[in-house]
């Protein structure tokens, strides 16, 4: 089977997020760039699902030159093959028409996505790609199994999950328990040198959305400290204070 | 021009999380001197349907049909559009629910329509802009996003938005809509129900634990409190990596984003990653026996002091204040 994993380049989890001077940039100086971890789920899944020759894995990015690292990494991890569509990533909407584009001119069964970025925590492109190619799409999933033409998924609800069965081709989120992440050793290190990373350019896409500036959570008061032996204390401001229970 | 709300019901009811997109949908239609028409899908009876005129909805559209009793992502979409369609709706308010989240950008891209998702605030309208405040960084911040198409879709994050009673009467009627095969592809073979848990996304309160605790065997105690508190019960990462408890649970930056009324956090010391994804609750309680834990440079409310000393306490404490109020 040949399966496509969309990335995205995203601020490494430990970064302390900054804005410029008039708050409509994001800061990235400094910011170290990883592959999306919700992203690197689905290419952990999509490796063991092609395990032994059993099919290929496309790693696909839509971003400038720059994020190359984050695209040769998914290769050193495992993926076959690598393109980059040459744009910046406007917004999901943009990303799922590119995305849509080059899947529309190439075969695959199975495209999985993160089942959100953890920069602008959309969980759109999985489900937009579906709408824009008429394929069935399910956000997030918990577990992803295939047996012939067909794969069962497990979909995360509020207060348990669903067991759903989809026929290939299809378009799925991962979300953890999917599967581990993949650390490269040294051959896939070495061998994601010379692996194939096509870059295409961009499709026009007419979007609809514009981030124009950003805040910082507002600062909370000093926490109030309550007496390890004065527990009641606690529920008494809970009730009487905050007016949280 | 009007706004349509889609109400998703769990089992034929609604939850808070609806009334919440009902309400903030009314305060649309409010702020654009139009109407509210409120959309349902599949097995929810009349006297159900009837509350979301309650909080607001001018109109109640219910589709019923055997193909629709289950949500298919695909199919629910396409019913959405065309009661857009129907009412002439440019605004589009779902919630930012599991199911949402894969229903809203489908919708949106069906209706030629903006999306903001993980909205947090009512739109802004001024000076002919059309702009929404929305979470990012995975809580670490906030984003405000301009839409400049005709059409627009916004997924609201529970708990962001306050439930405002506004009654008007509305009475459910049908809405037919004819379904295509095709939308009908990912077919559900089972539901499985967590057991008489309060679900994370929409809790109120969340009791939530972390390596401090030890080991899975010392979960009674948190579970025991979440019951008292009617809370939901989460885990920081390391918790569920071990495998102590559900990957459902692990609240965090890669994990569910959550914004309860209260969050406890017993045990964890507060990674950064953690913070990101609890810090829009509105009061945070931290347990941890090191003062020196990240946590308290955030918590509202703190004790200094070893989970296994502290919690019984608390659930003594609670049990007190239970059967005084």
């Amino acid at each position: 089977m040949n399966i496509l994993v969309c990335i995205s380049n995203v601020p490494d989890t430990t970064t302390k997020v900054t804005f410029n001077a008039n708050n409509t940039q994001f800061n990235t100086a400094g910011v170290q760039f990883i592959i999306n971890p919700y992203d690197e789920i689905a290419l952990a899944r999509a490796i063991e699902l092609t395990d032994g020759g059993n099919g290929t894995v496309t790693v696909i990015h839509v971003g400038e030159a720059a994020n190359e690292p984050t695209i040769r990494k998914a290769l050193a991890i495992g993926a076959t093959d690598a393109v980059r569509i040459n744009a910046p990533a406007h917004d999901a909407y943009f990303v799922a028409v590119q995305i849509a584009e080059y899947v529309k001119q190439h075969q695959f069964d199975l495209i999985l996505t993160g089942r959100e970025s953890i920069d602008y925590n959309g969980s759109k492109v999985a489900a937009m790609l579906g709408e824009l190619l008429d394929l069935p799409s399910v956000s997030i999933i918990k577990k992803l199994d295939v047996d012939g033409t067909q794969a069962t998924v497990e979909r995360e609800i509020e207060g348990g999950k669903e067991i759903l069965t989809i026929p290939f081709p299809f378009v799925a989120g991962t979300a953890e328990g999917v599967a581990e992440p993949k650390i490269p050793n040294m051959r896939g290190i070495m061998s994601a040198r010379t692996k194939p990373l096509a870059v295409v350019e961009p499709v026009e896409v007419k979007t609809f959305s514009e981030i124009i500036s950003y805040e910082t959570p507002a600062p909370r008061g000093q926490v109030k400290l309550i007496a390890a032996d004065d527990v009641a204390k606690l529920v008494d401001l809970l009730h009487n204070e905050a007016k949280v229970i | 021009m009007s706004v349509l709300v889609y109400a998703e019901n769990a089992g034929g009811k609604f939850k808070k999380s609806v009334f919440e997109a009902v309400s903030y949908a009314r305060a649309v239609a409010d702020q654009n001197n139009t109407t509210l028409t409120a959309i349902s899908i599949g097995d929810v009876s009349a006297d159900e349907l009837n509350t979301l005129g309650n909080y607001g909805a001018h109109k109640i559209l219910n589709v019923s049909a055997d193909n629709l009793k289950n949500f298919v992502n695909q199919a629910y979409a396409s019913v959405i559009a065309k009661a857009a369609e129907a009412e002439q709706a440019d605004v589009m308010v779902i919630s930012n629910t599991f199911s949402g989240r894969g229903l809203a950008p489908r919708v949106a891209v069906k209706l030629g329509a903006g999306i903001v998702d993980g909205a947090v605030s009512l739109p802004e309208t001024a000076n002919n802009k059309f702009t929404v405040k929305k979470t990012a960084f995975s809580g670490k911040a906030f984003a405000t996003v301009e839409l400049t198409s005709a059409n627009k879709v916004i997924a609201l994050i529970a708990n962001s938005y306050k439930v405002t009673e506004n009654p008007t009467g509305a009475k459910a009627e049908v809405f037919s809509v004819e379904s295509k095969e095709s939308d009908f592809k990912a077919m559900l073979k089972e539901i499985i129900k967590s057991a008489d848990k309060v679900s994370l996304p929409d809790a109120e309160i969340v009791v939530s634990a972390g390596r401090g605790l030890k080991g899975p065997e010392n979960w009674g105690m948190i579970e025991e409190l979440a019951d008292l508190l009617g809370a939901a019960t989460a885990c920081s990462k390391p918790v569920s990596d071990a495998g102590w408890r559900p990957h459902s649970e692990h609240v965090g930056q890669t994990g569910i984003a959550v914004s309860p009324n209260l969050y406890i956090a017993i045990g964890i010391s507060g990674a950064i990653q953690h913070l990101a994804g609890i810090s829009s609750s509105k009061v945070i309680v931290v347990i941890n026996k090191d003062a020196e834990a990240p946590f308290y440079k955030v918590a509202d409310y703190g004790i200094v002091g070893d989970a296994f000393e502290i919690v019984p306490k608390l659930i003594d404490a609670v049990k007190a204040y239970k059967a005084l109020a």
